[in-house]
């Protein structure tokens, strides 16, 4: 059984962040300050797993930002990578060649895609095209909603 | 009233602030902003003010105040303020405030919304923060959803029940009718999250895993589905590196290994599939290796026949060739646990192993550690040691000290010879000295005493080794001691293994005291070398110039060396007569179990497993130290964290102690098995000369007159306090919880934590257990021993962890009561 979150991370910034079990506000940032500091801390060299408490951090960095992914005593860490990967994909389709600013200027859409591929941290779909094109719809949805408010 | 401003022109303003200072300013501006906005309640903009909010929060500002606003988005009938409003909610609510059940009614209605994104976004939020009372409320709604055409809907509902099930564990069985044709869809989707429905089930109860297995016929169907996986050919949409679905296929091979767990039937109906997974898998990507660590798993978690765990253990054994480090990553920590159960097959590829010593990843240095010392044995253990020794001599000092307390494990269990285990333990002082542990001392000490024919060529040794070096404590130490013991050994040269040298009373004399002078040496150091120089007094003849040290001593400033010599010097006086005897050869000491260094026995019967219970190698998954999470939550400043180690300095008792103990041996009340030697018992465990003695509950009196109180008492779990007094230390109070449950049910993983002020010490020993049974059938009692020396009112906070029915629970409390004549 998977519990994990995952956050996205620039030197020290957090730019997403997702929690699958109920956690105080003030202990969410004690912990994700400490997980910085952690990956933060690691060379290149490492291999892109390391344990925290009683949790396995899977990690991966793309260009400037880290990928981080607490995950159970049970659970894959390889495939983790690849739930990792397959997310990073669905970004970069989304947004055409994403960067960490679409990120930053975009962060509620990350959400959306995050929340279309997981929920209590398990995949909902295998299939990326199957995920991307329910991302389109809403957003069509959306659209059609604020055609003439321009909303957000 | 102008528009307020855009989500992505706030970004971009937030982002030119060039100090912190100038950002907060700008939040502060905007925040003021949305609240008179939220305030006015605009329903047009309010889902780009919410917006706003939320991309401060991720800043790290406070943005409660909009949490009513994020119910008010959900509950519009625009999709945008929906969209907005439960990734808000997702965000900012928590289970933990009573403002989330005011989403439940909205998410029902949406549940059953026109449009199916409206619907996921319902099943979303539910399925990933829906407490339990909201699952219970809507858990038949998802049920509905789950037994819909609809596949986008059902994968969805799916998971969503994965989550009210691990809330509310007694809801499973309404979902189980759902459940029957879930595998039959052609969505992969849904049978992806389908698996992890059922993978759920089967973990979390036996009748449900019975159910599918027998009744359901499980297995056939996912061995189906996974070699349709295999053989069919290219499918675009699922293709990841040549691999058709592997997300599926792992989590399909985890659900087999739950079914397969003591299960000869399903292990053998799934037997030829994993064969297959584990030939056929393409393994130059991570992917194909992802995929492969499964199948390992599996076959080793499942009654798999010989040949299979073979295949298994031999993937792994490549693995641990791969050029990514990752994968010898996860090889090294499988293969950790099966070592024991296939300890053959791994011992196959122990050079590997070894090999992996010299990996630059220290978390894969770390398990080629652990994995090498699970290997060894008779057959291998010298061509093992070397390779060991040499990583000690050149690894990282977060390595040392578990390297150190393996090797002795190891020699223990298996040196080919004494000789060889006595210079396997010089090395390891000689090389890591200085973090071997401190509570190796005593044991290597035992180790050394049974070695007889050995203490000749011991105690030369490690004299040669004190004239190198002094700096090394735990060597300098054990180097003490066996001078002090054998010494009239050294200096008659009589070492048979090596070349006697020839040294003089004098000349081991003055290496005693030179270490008591040192300033390299710590307190405890020099205890064991005062006492060393005393032992010698019927060793050597130069009694006077030991009789001249030991009354200088009589006057330090170190109280714990003081006091030695005074009563040294009472032996020199009053108890002359009894002095050889008291100071004879130590006999051999018995060992009560094999367990390494964590266990000693001192020979007045007493066990002190406190000292030495809290030095075991730290493994990496360990918690952040308990008292210091204690010490957060609580947040104050007043309170110390429970100190779970002994403590380093005893006040002072009276002078006559040990001459009291002397004139009546039957104080202990447990008889010595060598009566001569029972002062000699301290000089091995030095700091301890009256602690093992004064703060031992067992002799105090039963009738210290002291009534019990309760701590604590909430929700069926009742905390009592007993009392003694330590005597004749009056300042330590020694209490014993005990904890009982008049509930219905257990309360596993039990933790009892404490915490007091600064002038307080506290010191807690190992509980009895950590399940407290249910209808008071048992009790949980743990040790507390405090030291109170300013004579202060007692007070304490005490945090209590639990699991209960499945979710766990915690509590702090403040104990005030405590009756007056336990602390004063």
């Amino acid at each position: 059984a998977k519990s994990s979150r995952s956050n996205t991370v620039r030197q020290g910034k957090l730019r997403l962040q997702k929690w699958y079990t109920a956690t105080a506000e003030r202990d969410k940032k004690k912990m994700v300050r400490e997980l910085m500091q952690v990956v933060l801390a690691r060379k290149p060299k490492m291999c892109s797993f390391l344990e925290w408490r009683d949790l396995k951090i899977v990690y991966k960095r793309y260009a400037s930002l880290y990928f981080c992914c607490a995950v159970e005593e049970q659970d894959n860490e390889l495939i983790t990578l690849e739930v990792i990967h397959r997310f990073v994909e669905l970004l970069d389709k989304y947004f055409g060649s994403v960067c960490e600013l679409d990120i930053i200027f975009n962060f509620e859409k990350a959400y959306f895609i995050l929340d279309e591929f997981l929920m209590g941290g398990e995949i909902q779909d295998t299939s990326k095209k199957s995920v991307l094109k329910a991302i389109e719809q809403a957003d069509l949805l959306q659209e059609v909603c604020d055609v003439h408010l321009g909303l957000l | 009233m102008p528009a307020p401003i855009r989500l992505r022109e706030l970004i971009r303003t937030i982002r030119t602030a060039r100090t912190q200072a100038e950002e907060r300013e700008m939040i502060q501006k905007e925040c003021a902003a949305i609240r008179s906005s939220f305030r006015e309640e605009d329903n047009t903009y309010r889902c780009r003010n919410v917006a706003k909010l939320l991309y401060m929060h991720m800043l790290g500002y406070p943005a409660h105040f909009g949490q009513l606003e994020c119910l008010k988005l959900i509950a519009s009938q625009k999709f945008t303020d929906k969209r907005i409003g439960y990734l808000g909610a997702m965000l900012l609510l928590d289970e933990r405030q009573d403002v989330h059940l005011l989403m439940t009614n909205c998410i029902k209605n949406d549940l059953n919304h026109s449009t199916q994104y409206v619907q996921g976004l319902a099943l979303c939020t539910l399925g990933c923060m829906g407490s339990s009372e909201m699952c219970r409320d809507l858990a038949g709604e998802v049920e509905k959803l789950l037994k819909t055409s609809n596949s986008y809907l059902r994968k969805k509902a799916a998971l969503c029940a994965v989550h009210v099930i691990r809330k509310v564990p007694e809801l499973m069985e309404m979902f189980l009718p759902a459940t029957k044709n879930l595998l039959s869809e052609k969505n992969h989707g849904v049978l992806h999250t389908s698996v992890v429905l059922l993978t759920e089930m089967c973990e979390r109860s036996p009748d449900m895993l019975s159910h599918f297995r027998k009744n359901e016929k499980l297995v056939p169907q996912l061995v189906r589905i996974l070699k349709n996986l295999i053989m069919s050919g290219y499918s675009p949409e699922h293709d990841v590196s040549g691999i058709s679905d592997p997300f599926l296929q792992v989590r399909i091979l985890r659900l087999l290994r739950i079914l397969g767990r003591s299960d000869d039937d399903s292990s053998e109906a799934m037997n030829d599939i994993l064969a297959q997974v584990a030939t056929n898998t393409e393994t130059s990507k991570n992917v194909g290796n992802a995929i492969l660590y499964e199948t390992v798993l599996t076959i080793m978690d499942i009654k798999s026949e010989s040949g299979l765990r073979v295949l298994a253990i031999n993937i792994l054994g490549r693995f641990l060739l791969n050029n990514d480090k990752n994968i010898r990553y996860v090889a090294l920590t499988s293969l950790l646990k099966t070592v024991q159960t296939d300890h053959n097959a791994v011992q196959r590829h122990r050079s590997t192993i070894v090999d992996c010593l010299k990996d630059l990843d220290v978390s894969i240095k770390r398990r080629a550690m652990e994995l090498s010392f699970a290997l060894v044995n008779g057959n291998n253990i010298r061509g093992m040691m070397k390779e060991l020794l040499y990583f000690l001599d050149s690894c990282d000092p977060e390595f040392k000290a578990d390297c150190a307390s393996g090797v002795f494990l190891a020699a223990e269990k298996y040196a080919p010879s004494k000789r060889w285990h006595i210079d396997t333990i010089m090395r390891v002082l000689t090389t890591a000295g200085s973090y071997v542990r401190d509570d190796s001392v005593p044991n290597l000490i035992q180790l050394i005493t049974n070695s007889v024919e050995m203490h000749a060529y011991t105690v030369q040794r490690l004299y040669k080794a004190l004239l190198d070096d002094i700096s090394q404590q735990p060597l300098v130490q054990v180097a003490s001691w066996c001078i002090g013991e054998y010494g009239d050994l050294l200096v008659s040269g009589q070492c048979e293994e090596e070349e006697p040298i020839q040294v003089t009373e004098d000349e081991v004399l003055d290496v005693l005291e030179g270490l008591l002078v040192s300033n390299l040496s710590a307190p405890v150091t020099r205890g064991y070398s005062l006492t060393a120089i005393m032992k010698l007094s019927t060793r050597f003849s130069s009694v006077n110039r030991i009789k001249k040290v030991v009354s200088i001593y009589g006057s330090s400033i170190d109280v714990e060396l003081q006091q030695r010599a005074v009563e040294y010097n009472a032996l020199f006086k009053k108890y002359d007569h009894m002095r050889p005897a008291l100071l004879e050869r130590m006999p051999i000491m018995e060992k009560t179990a094999t367990n390494g260094p964590s266990e000693i026995v001192q020979t007045n019967g007493e066990t002190d497993s406190t000292v030495l219970d809290t030095k075991h190698p730290p493994t990496i998954t360990q918690p952040p130290s308990q008292g210091n999470d204690l010490l957060d939550l609580l947040g104050g400043n007043d309170v110390v964290p429970v100190i779970q180690t002994s403590l380093p300095t005893k006040p002072p008792s009276a002078g006559g102690e040990l001459l009291d103990l002397l004139g009546d041996l039957s104080l202990t009340g447990a008889p010595p098995p060598a009566p001569a030697s029972v002062p000699s018992v301290p000089m091995s465990q030095p700091p301890f000369l009256l602690d093992g003695l004064s703060s031992q509950p067992l002799f105090n009196d039963i009738g210290t007159g002291i009534p019990p109180m309760t701590a604590y008492n909430k929700n069926g779990l009742k905390i009592e306090f007993m009392f003694e007094r330590s005597n004749p230390n009056p300042n330590i109070a020694v209490i014993t919880i005990h904890a009982s449950n008049s509930t219905e049910a257990d309360m596993t993983d039990f933790v009892f934590q404490a915490a007091v002020p600064k002038t307080f010490q506290l010191q807690l020993l190992s509980p009895s257990s950590n399940v407290v049974p249910a209808l008071n059938q048992g009790n949980v009692t743990q040790v507390i021993r405090v030291l109170n020396p300013q004579k202060q009112q007692l007070r304490m906070r005490i945090k209590l962890t639990y699991t209960y029915k499945g979710s766990p629970v915690q509590d702090l409390a403040e104990v005030n009561n405590f009756p007056p004549q336990s602390w004063q």
